[in-house]
């Protein structure tokens, strides 16, 4: 249970890091919180030849807001999300849902970077920035390209980030302020990985119908799942109990859990099925609450 | 031979200077190179807490960290919480609450008490509860644990009003 060996780096400037990147080729690894990869360095799961630390790159440490939207940097700890102040009032989704990864141990060091690239379909991070429509920007050695989640999550923890590429920012767009939102989550101890997980963003109309909305399942697929079909049914219409409970069944209907240890694949889609319904009914009084 | 790297920390205020190699674990170099065999080591992948320590104030898992990134920061140890004579209000409150019994758990449970009462002097018991969640004990001690941190922050909160000053944690 230790790493094998490897030739560490600890760039201080991003231009570093690429450089090193570059070199490397793909037997480099980006080291960020640690708390993915050095469980899989113990196991020996993970062999890189280099380790390349971001952790002294403090300009990707950041969080700001402008015009209608929040900028995180890639290196941003879980905790300073956590408390932020900016964050929990532009977007009080993921104050609420980063509450539930890992402990505070897990918190003070992993990143939001780390999360999104680490790309595990039960990850909290990456549920929350797909419901919120966010973007990723990627840097490379010949640039910048910004990538929607839909794009950046291919697969179990498998992302469209090339090995040169490093994640520098997260932006999400802030979503007005009457939005109802709802983080729901089943697992199996506080702090473990998702059975299932849904973040709902619920936005009315002056009729207090749909105006738009965003369901996004976590541990059913293997990548964050957008519940599409449960969205376009709420649009335009009355939110009631019975559209809920069909928008739950559409949703179970979507996704394509598997049976593991933790639960099996028909109590995952039960569970899909009850948890949209709560999620959308807990967002629903929030946007009625907001709307007064 | 494989690289070695040069890492200067101090560990319960004092300065060490060590040269290691890249994938040394940070509580691999307390226990074998400084010799401080208190922080403990169980999982070695997160699961259990035993392995945490304070890295500049905040509690971190060693075990999920190299040695090399602390060099230049300041590192709390189980070894460092008490006063040279005296036992920490927490330690005291373990020991009265009989909340340890094997004792594996023990620092790694101190150590996230003491940066959970240093953020919320006066946390509830479902605060503590999650403050600890990340910590496996393999005796279930857990209620006597709760207890003793409840205590621990009365006495705490006393000892600030009667010295009307801020226990140094
Ligand atoms: C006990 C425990 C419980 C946990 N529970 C949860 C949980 O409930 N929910 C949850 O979501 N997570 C959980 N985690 C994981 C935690 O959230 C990690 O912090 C996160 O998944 C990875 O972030 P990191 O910064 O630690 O990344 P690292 O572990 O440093 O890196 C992870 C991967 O991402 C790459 N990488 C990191 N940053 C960048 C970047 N900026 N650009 C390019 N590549 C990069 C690395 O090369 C590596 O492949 C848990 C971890 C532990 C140890
Ligand atoms: S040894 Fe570090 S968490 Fe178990
Ligand atoms: S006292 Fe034995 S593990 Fe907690």
């Amino acid at each position: 249970m230790k790493p094998a060996p490897f030739d560490y780096f600890a760039p201080t400037e991003l231009q570093e890091a690429l450089m090193l990147l570059e070199r490397h080729e793909d037997e480099a690894k980006i080291l960020a919180g640690g708390q993915s990869l050095l469980p899989l360095l113990n196991m020996r799961l993970a062999r890189p030849k280099a380790i390349i630390d971001i952790n002294r790159i403090t300009s990707l440490s950041y969080i700001h807001k402008d015009n209608g939207s929040l900028r995180i940097g890639g290196l941003t700890r879980h905790r300073m999300i956590e408390n932020s102040a900016v964050i929990q009032e532009q977007c009080p989704l993921m104050t609420e849902a980063i509450q539930w990864v890992g402990h505070i141990e897990v918190r003070n060091r992993g990143t939001i970077g780390g999360s999104l690239v680490h790309a595990d379909p039960a990850a909290e991070l990456p549920t929350v920035v797909t419901a919120l429509g966010g973007e990723m920007k990627l840097v490379g050695p010949r640039g910048d390209r910004t990538v929607r989640p839909e794009e950046f999550f291919v697969s179990f923890l498998t992302t469209a980030l090339d090995s040169s590429e490093i994640l520098a920012e997260v932006r999400l767009p802030i979503w007005p302020r009457p939005t109802g939102y709802s983080f729901q989550e089943i697992s199996r101890r506080h702090g473990d990985f998702a059975v299932v997980a849904v973040a709902v963003l619920l936005l009315l109309n002056d009729k207090r119908e749909c105006e738009n909305s965003s369901i996004v399942l976590a541990g059913v697929g293997p990548t964050p799942l957008k519940a599409k079909r449960s969205e376009g049914l709420l649009t335009g219409k009355k939110v009631t109990r019975e559209l809920m409970e069909k928008a739950g069944g559409l949703a179970a209907e979507d996704s394509d859990p598997s049976s593991d240890v933790h639960g099996s694949a028909d109590y995952r889609r039960e569970m899909v099925k009850v948890m949209t319904r709560r999620a959308l009914e807990e967002a629903l009084a929030k946007a009625m609450q907001n709307a007064k | 031979m494989a690289k070695r790297y040069p890492v200067r920390v101090k560990v319960n205020g004092v300065e060490y200077e060590r040269s290691v190699e890249g994938r040394r674990l940070l509580s691999d170099f307390l226990r074998e190179d400084l010799e401080l065999t208190g922080t403990h080591v169980g999982c070695e992948h997160g699961a259990c807490g035993a392995c945490t320590a304070l890295l500049n104030g905040q509690s971190i898992l060693s075990c999920l960290a190299l040695a090399v990134q602390v060099d230049g920061a300041e590192i709390l140890t189980v070894e460092g919480v008490a006063d040279e004579a005296k036992l920490h209000p927490i330690q005291e409150a373990f020991w009265e609450n009989h909340a340890l019994q094997c004792g594996f758990c023990t620092p790694g449970m101190i150590l996230s008490a003491l940066a959970l009462l240093k953020e919320n002097p006066r946390p509830t018991e479902e605060e503590i509860r999650v403050g600890i969640s990340g910590h496996i004990c393999r005796c279930t001690g857990y209620v006597n644990i709760v207890k003793a941190i409840q205590t621990a922050a009365e006495k705490m909160a006393e000892t600030s009003q009667t010295k009307g000053t801020v226990q140094n944690v």
